[in-house]
């Protein structure tokens, strides 16, 4: 009989106190399993975790899911230095959560050392669409053409002027991090937000530079008029998990 | 401080940013297969269908062959 384990984060051992009343996936307990100075925080894996996967393919239970290991990651992250885990990790048991961490121990105490005191800042850069819409085609033909042709020119000089703004803000702002990352774009029928997504970027922050950093970054954004900025977090460190990250090329 | 790092009210998109694309990646005998790049193309084609569902099924704009 084994009691699979679904894994949040790795961090250090904390107060069990710290972890009393904290649920994950589907009100699952959260506990801890330590090696060493470090631990794994767990829940019960869902019953059947093998259908998990297919949970995860409905949006309404991947938000549910997400919702419910981020809710643990952010609380952890609130105690200790954390080293988030991918969503849906599943081990067998306790014992091979224990034998991850043997294996593992070296690179999760460089990524500890590297993350203590950190906290993830995410910058998102929108490209605001400037130019009027060309009038409706009326009397003349030929004149809604030229609209449309100065319109194209213009929003192509205006789309190089907004890559070359957020240029700017992306290295003045990475300037100030400790280390900067990047997600994909988020296309605006998800997102819903207004504009074009430009830049999607995460920073790694001294947690106690963090005001000073989501000034700086409003102070940027307001010299850049083709921009709009939307800050978010402070988040875990998800965006500054991989090993190699240490050093800035 | 500690309030604001486990604030609840995220926004979906970003948090699968985080959660699909970023953290450790450990690949145990029993991790799921989808803890891996499976789940990223999985999440997105479950996030983008609900929407184009919710359009009602119409070639929208931008969708020319």
């Amino acid at each position: 009989m084994t009691a699979p384990r679904y894994a949040y984060a790795v961090g250090r051992v904390l107060d069990p106190a710290d972890l009393a009343g904290l649920v994950g996936i589907d009100g699952a307990e959260v506990c801890q399993v330590a090696h060493r100075e470090l631990a794994a925080v767990v829940s019960a894996a869902p019953p059947d975790e093998a259908a998990l996967g297919a949970r995860l393919e409905r949006l309404d239970e991947l938000a549910v899911v997400a919702e419910a290991h981020h809710s643990v990651v952010a609380a952890v992250a609130a105690r200790t230095v954390v080293v988030p885990l991918r969503l849906g990790t599943i081990y067998r048991d306790e014992d091979r959560v224990r034998e991850l961490l043997r294996e593992r121990y070296e690179g999760f105490e460089a990524l500890l050392a590297r993350l203590a005191g950190t906290v993830e800042v995410g910058v998102k850069l929108y490209a605001q669409d400037r130019s009027p819409a060309p009038a409706a085609p009326g009397a003349s033909g030929r004149a809604y053409l030229l609209q449309l042709s100065q319109r194209h020119r213009r929003r192509e000089q205006e789309w190089q002027e907004a890559a070359a703004a957020v240029e700017r803000v992306d290295t003045a702002l990475g300037a100030y991090a400790l280390d900067s990352s990047r997600h994909r774009p988020q296309p605006a029928q998800l997102s819903g937000a207004a504009g074009e997504n430009v830049l999607n970027a995460a920073y790694l922050v001294p947690a106690g530079r963090l005001a000073e950093f989501g000034e700086l970054a409003e102070r940027l954004a307001l010299g850049e008029p083709l921009l709009r900025i939307e800050v978010t977090g402070p988040w875990a460190p998800y965006s500054f998990t991989e090993p190699d990250r240490g050093d800035r090329t | 401080m500690t309030n604001a790092v486990s604030e609840r009210n995220v926004a979906l998109i970003d948090l699968l940013d985080r959660l699909l694309e970023g953290g450790v990646v450990l690949t145990g005998d029993l991790t799921l297969a989808i803890a891996d790049v499976d789940l990223v193309r999985i999440s997105l084609r479950a996030l983008i269908c609900p929407v184009e569902a919710d359009r009602g099924g119409t070639t929208g704009a931008g969708s020319r062959p």
